[in-house]
């Protein structure tokens, strides 16, 4: 129960203090929340504002797919963020289990129907690009099918942090159906080299240029910056409340005991 | 040893374990993992009659257009580079169908060798060019699209484009 102590008097710093547990002080995180939130928040939707319009009216038009290629403006940088929010999502399950550090559980708990979103637009967003692009809304290729698979992790992760009477227990089963399902994210991102797929190989590689029309990988980089900003401040405004829900439950706690 | 060292030390260990496991599984179940065999695959792959997903380039020159009772059918050839399966098909072919582009198709093989189709659909690579760079490479020479994937995205993707550039 330190955590209702923390959150009945947020301004004594924990006993050595030191590492990642000067950020287990919730009153801290709070602090810190409110000062970056409107900053995180604005950044974030004028780079997606921008990079969307350059991406559906300035850049150029694909040659052989027409303006359908402006989809993967939404399309790439929502599947980039489903993965790398499963990364977050995954990192904060091992420092709840292995630390037992507070926040860490409710950030994992708020961040899963984010990244769940991000997810759902992947699949809907590449799903209209391949009917008229492949000729079917749905194949289940490598790629495909493990975006899928991912999207049910996020939503396991939301039923099971939830379906329990205890929290922590909730907590603790979330963390491990979160660190299991961590195998996925290699399987999506080389599922296209791996095996035969409908699903193009990746554009843009570490080893070599990008084999996209520059007019149309700015604004696509661009889009994808923005999105990550919204991201974390989607995850940072859900934490903060999820933190003030906490301690008010506390202080209610508290007071029903006193009466 | 501290607690939490010690649990970070078993946390380590089970992810090993299950990546090891996973990737084991997964190398077992490779060849039910590919959604498309390679014209070179098929002889191996698939017997007479087997429904089956071949996956390839359309060899250049090789598409002949037909009608037959009113449906738009269609002759094409599948390349891999090393070997190559004439294709058959009736019906709409998706609208990025063309020579040099990818496909997949859905069918089975006759036993006189050519593949019988009852899906055919596009497979897009990974290249996005805009029409004016693909007419500049045409135009110097550097790339015939019917004739296979495109140069070296080094060589095109930074091209200066005079219309509607972005």
């Amino acid at each position: 129960m330190l955590f209702v102590v923390d959150a009945v008097s947020p301004t004594a710093p924990p006993r050595g203090a030191r590492g990642l547990h000067r950020f287990a002080n919730p009153g801290r995180f709070l602090r810190l929340a409110g000062r970056v939130l409107p900053w995180v928040s604005a950044i974030g939707i004028l780079l997606a504002a921008s990079g969307i319009y350059w991406g559906l009216f300035i850049a150029p038009a694909d040659w052989q797919q027409g303006d359908a290629v402006r989809i993967m403006y939404v399309h790439v940088p929502a599947a980039w963020l489903a993965s790398a929010g499963y990364l977050s999502l995954a990192l904060a399950s091992a420092v709840s289990l292995v630390w037992r550090h507070p926040l860490a559980d409710l950030a994992a708990v708020e961040i899963a129907p984010v990244g769940a979103g991000f997810t759902a637009i992947c699949l809907i967003t590449g799903s209209l690009w391949g009917k008229p692009m492949w000729g079917a809304y749905w194949v289940w290729d490598a790629r495909l099918t493990s975006v899928l698979v991912l999207f049910f992790l996020y939503l396991g992760h939301i039923a099971l942090t939830r379906a329990f009477d205890s929290p922590e227990r909730g907590y603790r089963a979330g963390a491990i159906l979160a660190l299991v399902g961590v195998v996925n994210l290699p399987i999506i991102k080389f599922s296209v080299d791996w095996w035969n797929t409908l699903h193009q190989p990746a554009s843009i590689t570490l080893s070599g240029a990008p084999t996209m029309y520059v007019g149309m990988l700015w604004p696509l980089l661009l889009t994808a910056l923005g999105a990550s900003f919204i991201f974390a401040a989607l995850v940072l405004a859900r934490l903060s409340a999820a933190v003030m829900e906490r301690r008010i439950r506390a202080l209610l706690a508290a007071r029903a005991e006193a009466a | 040893m501290k607690r939490k060292h010690r649990r970070l030390a078993i946390l380590l260990a089970a992810g090993l374990g299950l990546g090891s496991a996973a990737a084991l599984t997964l190398f077992a179940f490779r060849d039910n993992l590919v959604f498309f065999v390679t014209p070179s695959d098929l002889a191996t792959r698939a017997r007479a009659g087997e429904t089956v997903r071949l996956g390839g380039l359309v060899a250049a020159g090789s598409v002949a257009h037909a009608t037959i009772d009113g449906q738009p059918a269609v002759r094409f050839r599948v390349t891999d580079g090393r070997s190559s399966v004439n294709v058959s098909y009736i019906g709409v072919l998706p609208d990025l169908f063309r020579e040099g582009q990818g496909v997949v198709t859905l069918g089975s093989l006759t036993p006189d060798g050519s593949f019988v189709a009852s899906e055919v659909l596009a497979k897009h690579d990974e290249t996005y060019m805009p029409k004016e760079v693909v007419e500049a490479l045409k135009k110097s020479g550097h790339w015939q699209p019917g004739n296979g994937p495109p140069p070296p995205a080094a060589s095109w993707n930074n091209l200066p484009v005079t219309k509607n550039g972005g």
